[in-house]
């Protein structure tokens, strides 16, 4: 490894305070090739789950390529792979140059981005296999959650041992930035994966219900807040002072932005359950915190913008700064948005409705999207000591990235916004105007269809980047060891008489550092869920709510494996337009027993709550078999597979074990007798097809997952 | 209609405290991070401000 040879400091003889270093430019290299990489398969999928929402052929007739695995693809591969190796490439860049050092360990550096690689190819050819825990970004399955924390922890230490061996005494707001990144996302992704390993690759989430719900969601939640946006502050912060060549527009109100933003936004994660059954104080709590977000997060956008100030001629011609400027843009509007959204009159109409998509759309493709363009565009050059390729090809990136943000946003919120208006429509008679869900689906088709086209436009544009960038790699020589001088740290400082005590307390020892906003996130989260293991014994116990039977249990995870989850919502909010269109609302005890919850984010399809015994069996089969013949005009892709292959058995017993162990209470022994039971579902219900002229195998998988569809929500259906 | 999901945490005791625990939390951390603010001299804001800036400068 070159670095060996590299990193020991020589005394320079002539200023002999002086020591000559390297940066590690290769690790950042290797990042950015992935990011770019991934990023444009990201896209692509989401391209393809774009089509596939317009013309269902799209789902290819595979299992692998049906839009309920292909939707986490999309979403994991955009968040964790492309903005993922995004954050490596910007802070092992800034952080060796912020501390005037070479990262510690290039060993650490390899294994920090080699073992990110093989998680996302492991999400890769998981996620499109079935294997899934159903929650939103945190899809994947146990094996590969230790993975996860494992080369985390390698991220954070390497950052951490670098600013010890740090050559420059203050630490930079960034580096604030991406310390809390990494503590708030270790934490969140230990305490949101705790769940019970069945087998390799399956496993139960160790909360049920409620509880699993406001844990994922104060993880989804904050995974936007601690991946997506922290990080990526960390990186605006350095790189457009870097890019304008001019100090941030006021550091004081960084530490402002910084220390509100990591304490407000943990509270913030009940927005996503507004309306649920959820208890009230916790919903309240988490409107109130995401209003006041707007505050640190505006103050931080303007900062960005600010720094700006008398350089807007700049940002006629660089297109670092162009890109930079519509990323902070991007990321006042979806961070205005946000809090809107919270309150509860604005969500029950956004809710479950693609007016969420197109916000994350602004996020991801506004802010991540343009920051790492700008970033890519301001580092390449700098890296291959050389001069962009084509200033023109950039703008044109520029524009027509800008055009696909547009193309993509607005027609979602159009989209959004009519659907919801006309599931809450009714007539003067009291009747719901538009009682067949196809309809509303039908009415916004237009929209998926200016929806892909935005995408297509904002992939045509990075692929115009690609080109200009590998022109401009092509053009000079990459320095993998950039050579620097400085100083190293006084041994013995002295800090002068009239510092401050919280200088001393914050900015000088990272470690401490870390601690304190350690507690700052820790706060929010734990004021919230402690209560939530109270109420554990607080929910109004409905004795009708039984276990699920074990064939049903094994219909769920067929539900869980095909990510029906990701378009069927089971949560009926208490309105008349729902309860008139699905039935009884839903109730906090009934989901006692949901390892994990499935409540579901959107509705693209209907609410699948009280679907059990809504339709004869023979529907379902016919339904999930080819869903045109049941329901004209529907974009659900059919699933041939569930009619030809066998059910996995051979979990049973394994399956009601653990499910013993969370808490559900089937009888001592049961697991010997589960098999039997099995058997006698699977009979009455393939006795109850023969009665309508249908010849199935009891074995096959769609009579398992016709056992829990029928069963959903009939606990406490009121019988008509 | 709504009595299912309002009165979930009612029958926890001394439920009235969590709020209020939460605004003092709430309210003492910005105002020390307030103090801590103001107490920066226009020095040290500058050296910060212009660590991404300068490379190559020697150390004091």
């Amino acid at each position: 490894m070159s670095s060996e040879a590299t990193e020991e400091p020589k005394v320079s003889s002539a200023k002999s305070n002086l020591e000559t270093f390297y940066y590690d430019n290769h690790i950042v290299k290797l990042f950015l090739i992935a990011s770019v990489i991934f990023g444009i398969v990201g896209m692509l999928v989401g391209l393809l789950a774009a089509l596939q929402l317009v013309w269902p052929s799209f789902n290819l007739g595979l299992p692998y390529t049906t839009f309920g695995r292909i939707r986490p693809l999309h979403t994991n591969a955009v968040i964790f792979a492309f903005v993922g190796n995004g954050i490596f490439a910007g802070t092992y860049y800034s952080i060796q140059r912020l501390l005037k050092t070479r990262m510690y360990s290039d060993l650490l550096s390899r294994i920090n981005f080699w073992g990110w690689q093989a998680i996302i190819l492991s999400a890769a050819i998981s996620l499109p296999l079935g294997y899934t825990t159903s929650k939103e970004y945190a899809e994947l399955e146990w094996p590969i959650d230790i993975a996860i924390a494992l080369i985390w922890v390698v991220w954070g230490l390497n950052m951490i041992m670098t600013l010890v061996k740090r050559r420059e005494r203050h630490i930079y707001v960034a580096i604030w930035f991406y310390i809390a990144t990494f503590i708030t996302v270790a934490v969140l992704h230990i305490f949101n994966s705790f769940e019970l390993p069945i087998a390799f690759m399956k496993s139960y989430s160790w909360y049920a219900g409620v509880q699993d719900a406001l844990v994922q969601w104060w993880y989804g939640h904050n995974a936007v807040a601690f991946f997506l946006t922290t990080p990526y502050l960390g990186l605006m912060y350095y790189f457009i002072p870097k890019a304008a060549n001019r100090p941030v527009y006021s550091y004081k109100l960084s530490i402002i932005h910084f220390w509100a933003l990591i304490f407000i936004y943990i509270w913030a994660g009940p927005h996503h359950l507004l309306y649920n059954a959820l208890p009230d104080w916790i919903q309240a709590l988490g409107t109130v915190f995401s209003i006041m977000l707007i505050a640190p997060s505006w103050g931080g956008m303007l900062n960005g913008l600010l720094t700006l100030r008398g350089a807007w001629d700049k940002v006629r011609e660089d297109p670092v700064l162009k890109f930079m400027v519509v990323a902070v843009t991007a990321y006042g509007m979806a961070t205005f948005e946000g809090p809107l959204l919270s309150l509860k009159n604005v969500n029950a109409i956004s809710h479950f409705t693609d007016w969420t998509i197109a916000h994350v759309h602004v996020g991801a493709l506004g802010w991540n999207g343009f920051l790492t363009f700008g970033m890519m565009y301001y580092l390449i050059p700098k890296m291959w000591k050389t001069n962009l390729y084509s200033i023109k090809l950039a703008n044109w990136h520029f524009w027509i990235g800008t055009l696909g943000i547009l193309f993509y946003a607005i027609p979602m919120y159009w989209g959004g916004l009519t659907q919801s208006l006309m599931w809450k429509q009714f007539t003067e008679a009291g009747m719901l105007a538009y009682p067949n869900f196809l309809e509303t689906v039908q009415q916004i088709r237009p929209m998926y269809i200016i929806r892909s086209f935005g995408g297509l436009l904002y992939l045509v544009g990075v692929f115009v980047m690609v080109y200009n960038l590998i022109k401009t790699a092509y053009a000079g020589t990459f320095i993998a060891n950039e050579k620097a001088q400085s100083a190293p740290l006084a041994k013995e400082f002295k800090a002068p008489a009239n510092e401050h005590w919280h200088r001393r307390m914050f900015e000088r020892t990272p470690l401490r550092m870390a601690f304190f906003a350690l507690i700052a996130i820790s706060l929010g989260g734990l004021i919230e869920i402690i209560p939530t293991y109270l109420i554990d014994s607080n929910i109004p116990s409905i004795a009708s709510v039984k276990p699920y039977t074990p064939l049903e249990l094994h219909g769920r995870d067929i539900y869980i494996r095909e990510g029906c989850n990701n378009c069927h919502s089971q949560m009926v909010r208490p309105f008349r337009s729902e309860t008139e269109r699905y039935g009884e609302y839903a109730k906090a005890g009934e989901f006692v027993y949901d390892h994990p919850f499935l409540w579901g984010s959107k509705r693209t399809g209907p609410d699948l709550l009280r679907v059990g015994s809504k339709y004869p069996d023979s529907w379902h089969y016919q339904h999930m078999l080819e869903p045109e013949s049941m329901s004209p005009g529907s974009i659900m892709p059919p699933y041939p597979w569930l009619f030809d292959d066998d059910l996995d058995v051979s979990l049973t017993e394994a399956k009601i074990n653990a499910m013993r162990t969370l808490g559900v209470p089937y009888k001592a022994g049961y697991e010997k007798e589960a098999m039997s039971d099995v058997v006698k579902q699977q009979q009455m219900i393939t006795s109850t097809l023969a009665g309508d002229g249908i010849k199935v195998n009891e074995q096959k998988e769609i009579v398992a997952l016709i056992a829990y569809m029928q069963r959903l929500g009939t606990d406490i259906k009121n019988k008509k | 209609m709504l009595k299912f999901i309002k009165h979930h945490a009612t029958s926890i005791e001394g439920i009235e405290i969590f709020p209020i625990i939460a605004f003092f939390i709430f309210f003492l951390f910005f105002l020390g991070l307030t103090i801590y603010v103001l107490r920066y001299t226009k020095e040290e804001v500058e050296e910060l401000s212009n660590l991404p800036l300068d490379h190559d400068s020697p150390q004091p």
